[in-house]
Parts: C-alpha cells; structure tokens; sequence
C-alpha cells in the first residue's frame, strides 16, 4: 500500500506575523518559513507504518512556490520515498488544493492519504474533508489514533467531548491531529541522501483545475489588541478586584 | 432562498452552540431576509429538534432521524446535506468538531469553498475570520453560489427563546458503508460545558501531573462553579484529557472570567481564550507572556496562592 502525504509551507509556528498597516495582507518577506506541524506529524505517521510493513512507499507533495521544495526536502530526508511539487507562486484556497490533490491521488492511487487537521496560516481546517468528498471515499478526522488493518483503518478522534474510535474502508482520507505522535528529526546523512531522492514537477494546469480563488480577500488587519491590566499582591487583592468586576 | 442551520446535538439534548450559530445565521438574513431552517439529524433527536423549534427567529425544523446518523459520521450526514442544498443559498453550523468534519465535506461535493470559523457577519456574503492563530483577521467575500459557513460560537451571543415552530420529518440518511462507530469515550462531568460556561479556570503545564491538576485545579473550579480548561501542555502529558484543551488547535472559548494557572501564554493558548472579557493569570514568572492580556496579574506559585484565593473567594 501506497500513502500519500499533503505537506504545506508556511510561516513557521514560533514567528509571530504582523498585519500590512495597508489592510493587503500579512507581512511574509524574511519570515522564517517551515513545514505545517500537523504535516510533520502525518509524515511521520506514514513512516511509522512504513517502518511496520503495513506501507509500501511514503509519496509527499506540496502545493505552493518553487521555494516549497525545501518542504518536500525536509519530508524526504525524515524518510519518504519521493516528491511532488504542483508549483504555483498564486495563493491556492483548499478547495483548489484538494482538487489538485484528486488529480495526484488519481495518478497515484494511494492506499491511505494522512493530512494535516489544519494549516496554520489560514487555519481553515477543511483541506482533508474536501480530498475525501471529492474521491468519494471514507475519511476519519483528527485521528489522535492510527491502526492498519487489511482493507480498514481504526481511527481514535479527538472530539468535544472526548475520543471516538470508528473505522474506516480504505482507501481513505485521515486528517492527523497533534497528539498522534511525535515527529522525528531529520538527520545530517539523511538530509544530504534527500538531495538526491526523486522530485517530480507539475503544475496545477497539468491536473485541469481552475485555481482561482472563490473568496475575495478585502482586508486583512490585527485583531484589536488587549492591554495588560493591573498586578495584584495577593490572592485577596486579586478576590477584591474580581468582586469589583462583577465576575465573582 | 432560505439558510440551512446544522444543529449540534447530544442525541437528546440541543447544544447551546446551535443557539449562537442562530445569532450569526440571524445576522446574515438581516441582509438577505432569508428564513432559517434548522435540520436536526440523529437517531433519537426528537428532543433536540424541540428544543430547536424554540428558538426565535426559526421558521422551520427538518428532523431527519436514521440509525446511520447515530454518530454524526461524516459520509452519511454530507450525503443528506448535498441532498437538501439546493433548497438553501446558505449552509451553516457552530464550529464544533462534528461541524468541522462534515461541512467541507459537503462544501467540496458542492463546489464551493467553506468559510471556516467567521467571528463577524459584515454582511450577506462578506465575513470576518481569525488567520494565523488569531493574529490577523480577514474580510472575505465569497463568490459561490451556496455558502457553507462555520461559525466561532465565542464570537457570537445565543439566540434567545420565541414561539415554537413546526417540525417537518424528513427522510434520513442511508449508511454508505465507508465508515463505522465503534466506541465512544467521553467524559461525564458535572461541570459547565467548557465551550459555553461562563467562568473557566485552566492549568498548564506548571501543575506537574494529574493528581495536582485534580487536587489544585478542580476545587477551584467547584468553588466558582467553572468549566476547567487546559494549555495543550497539559493534555500532551497527560495531566487533564484531550477536550480541555484550549487554543488555535483546541476549543476557542469567551467567558466572563478565564483563570489562568501556571500557562505561559503561548499565540497558540492565547488564540482560544483572549476574547475573554475578563482574564486572571497566576504564574511564577513575572516576565511571562500571559500577563500581557491579563486583567488581573497575580506573580507567585501556584501551590501557594490557589489555596488562598479558594479561600477568600469562600470568606
Ligand atoms: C501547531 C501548534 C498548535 C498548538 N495548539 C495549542 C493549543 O491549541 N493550545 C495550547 O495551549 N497550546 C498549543 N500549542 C502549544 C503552545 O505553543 C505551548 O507550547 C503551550 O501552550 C505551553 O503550555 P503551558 O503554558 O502549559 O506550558 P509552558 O509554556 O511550559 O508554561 C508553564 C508556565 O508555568 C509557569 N510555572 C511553573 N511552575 C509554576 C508554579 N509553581 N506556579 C506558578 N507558575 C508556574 C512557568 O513560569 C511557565 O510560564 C500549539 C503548538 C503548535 C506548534
Ligand atoms: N498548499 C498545500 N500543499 C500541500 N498540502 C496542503 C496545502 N494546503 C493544505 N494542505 C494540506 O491540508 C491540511 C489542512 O489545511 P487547511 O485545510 O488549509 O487548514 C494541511 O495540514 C496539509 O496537509
């Protein structure tokens, strides 16, 4: 079995991103960039079954700039097998995405395709349920839990009230969440070896879709901000101000 | 054409996240002047859909009840959802982890792209959503032709009670197959829902394990009748479960009053909790993050201040 692994590039999650004052967007030159946390963690998902001979091969792709490369590179030298860069320097809305993902998983044929829940530039979350709509196959959100069994996968998810276990047909669509494991570094020898792994580029003309967006962005600002308030001496001070707050 | 309003539901008992998604579904048809129709789908949901037909401003409740609706799964119920979309110019539902699993679902098989999580309606088409942890916020206009649209119930107040409207039956999905339930695990507790209680205290990594979170957290928690929340620090080690968490990956939470306990305040914490409208933090060190949206700064160790703050809260 084969499994399909969405990376994306995006802001690394330490930087704290400052709105253009021009209301156009974020500011995104010299920030540092890395792979989506939930992606590493579905790369790393993938190996692991690899490693446990429920997986053939570890196939990442990347949608995004030709500087989305380095994502695929980190994703390779943590152990995948090869790459594909759909390149495209426009900004490219998760129904697009998940259409040029259809058009590789097509190619491709996965067994088993591991998304991240949510990207956390545009924090949509949506990606993975709209791959799974479009295929017509079973998908299984926020996995926290990950079992392969011969033609089915066992899937714990994280939900407001607690975990769900279900389990799912394949092939399927399994969006991963933070929790499932704890994604490897990748080392000095294994970085140089992924310089030389397959990478293949195409473009999203090469799948047919239109990757126009459908939502205008018309302004983008920073939300208004909190100021720090007061420094208490002691729990009874603290009490006091509350009572005064009308929040105790 | 009217907006179709998902309604999040325990089976029998409507969730009060239903209640606030109303609030931005009534905002939207303020400019459009489209009615609400609220499709309450389960196996046993006749309670729920009740409940929903009380909600002002409702005109209509579609109950669709069907063994393979039992659980929410998602290809049964996007299946049901893409049945009835061509009646509605609008889809929408609170944000919930059920909401999040179906609705893109049913957003790709309409072709159109989701809205995730608006916290504003500016108006019938042009929203307001969260980037980037909460640290940016957009305005988008969406040019689809049906919008499907997750609301961040934190943002919005629940609808108030009215009459009662009629419920039509409506024929429920069918199992697809694809997927199964197994099991269920999920808390039962005595304590507000952390998503609408209007007081939350919350532990981070600091409390050192679970039996601390437990003997320092929830007495606090019982004394002001609070929700208890947790920093994703807390849950990775184990110290309190998954559905405390709060956070950009966790729940977004707005009450009154947000007690934080030994959290640093990290964007992706911050990101679930600072639309709160009043926030306490108690931590050791004076230089930590989280004082910078506190309204109340309290430096010291936890160990020793909680017992007294319990305390005089009790005097
Ligand atoms: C993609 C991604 C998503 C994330 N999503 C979330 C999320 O949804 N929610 C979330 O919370 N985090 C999230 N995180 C993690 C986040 O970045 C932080 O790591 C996390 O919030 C830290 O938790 P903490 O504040 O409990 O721990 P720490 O940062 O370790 O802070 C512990 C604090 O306790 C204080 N302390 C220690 N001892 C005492 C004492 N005796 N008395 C008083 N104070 C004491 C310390 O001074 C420190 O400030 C995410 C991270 C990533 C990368
Ligand atoms: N441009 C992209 N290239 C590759 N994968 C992507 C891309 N955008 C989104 N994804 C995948 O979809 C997941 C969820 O993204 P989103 O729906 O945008 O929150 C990410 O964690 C990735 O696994």
């Amino acid at each position: 079995m084969k499994i399909l692994v969405p990376v994306k590039r995006v802001v690394d999650h330490n930087v704290k991103i400052r709105a253009r004052p021009d209301g156009s967007g974020v500011e995104l030159a010299n920030v540092k960039m890395s792979m989506n946390p939930f992606d590493e963690i579905s790369v790393e998902q993938a190996l692991r079954l690899k490693e446990a001979g429920k997986a053939s091969e570890v196939v990442v792709v990347s949608i995004g700039p030709a500087k989305a490369e380095e994502t695929l590179r980190t994703a390779l030298a943590m152990g995948a097998d090869r790459a594909v860069l759909v390149e495209t320097d426009a900004s490219v809305e998760p129904l697009a995405v998940a259409k040029i993902l259809r058009g590789v998983a097509e190619a491709e044929r996965p067994g088993l395709i591991l998304v991240g829940k949510q990207a956390i530039d545009d924090d949509c979350n949506q990606t993975g349920q709209m791959l799974a709509g479009l295929l017509g196959v079973a998908q299984a959100t926020f996995a926290s839990r990950v079992e392969i069994e011969d033609q089915t996968a066992r899937i714990t998810r994280e939900v407001d009230g607690g975990l769900q276990t279900i389990e799912v047909t394949l092939p399927a669509v399994v969006t991963v969440d933070l929790r499932l494991n704890e994604p490897r570094y990748a080392s000095l020898p294994n970085i140089m070896k992924a310089k030389k792994k397959p990478l293949e580029r195409k473009t999203p003309a090469d799948f047919g879709v239109d990757i126009a967006p459908r939502l205008r962005v018309l302004w983008t600002e920073e939300p208004a901000g909190r100021g720090a308030g007061v420094k208490v001496a002691s729990a009874r001070e603290l009490v006091a101000g509350l009572r005064n707050a009308g929040v105790v | 054409m009217p907006i179709l309003l998902l309604a999040e539901h325990a089976g029998r008992s409507l969730s009060d996240q239903t209640a606030k998604a109303l609030t931005a579904a009534l905002k939207i048809a303020g400019f459009s002047g489209a009615e609400i129709h609220v499709l309450v789908a389960g196996a046993d949901a006749r309670p729920a859909a009740e409940a929903a037909a009380r909600l002002a401003g409702v005109t209509k409740v579609l109950l669709a009840q069907d063994a393979a609706l039992a659980h929410q799964l998602a290809e049964p119920l996007a299946d049901l959802l893409v049945a009835l979309a061509p009646a509605y110019d609008v889809i929408l539902a609170s944000a919930t982890a059920s909401a999040r699993n179906v609705l893109p679902r049913v957003a790709a098989r309409l072709d159109v792209m989701q809205v995730s999580d608006i916290v504003e309606v500016v108006s019938a088409d042009t929203f307001k959503r969260p980037i980037y942890a909460g640290n940016a916020i957009q305005t988008v206009q969406s040019s689809d032709a049906t919008l499907v649209i997750t609301v961040r119930a934190a943002s919005f107040a629940a609808a108030a009670e009215g009459g009662t409207v009629p419920i039509e039956a409506i024929a429920g999905g069918t199992s697809t197959g694809l997927s199964r339930f197994l099991s269920d695990a999920l808390a039962v507790s005595e304590r507000p829902e952390l998503a609408s209680a209007r007081r939350i205290v919350s532990g981070g990594r600091a409390l050192g394990s679970v039996e601390t979170f437990r003997d320092v957290i929830l007495p606090l928690a019982d004394t002001l009748d609070a929700a208890v929340g947790a920093s994703r620090a807390a849950v990775d080690a184990g110290y309190a479960p998954n559905d405390w968490q709060v956070g950009q990956t966790g729940k977004v939470v707005a009450p009154e009053l947000y007690i934080a306990v030994g959290i640093s305040g990290a964007i992706q914490h911050l990101a679930g909790m600072k639309d709160s409208k009043v926030i306490v933090a108690i931590n050791k060190d004076p230089e930590a993050p989280i004082f910078q949206v506190a309204d109340y700064g309290l430096v010291g160790d936890l160990f020793e201040v909680l017992p007294e703050f319990d305390r005089a809260l009790r005097s």
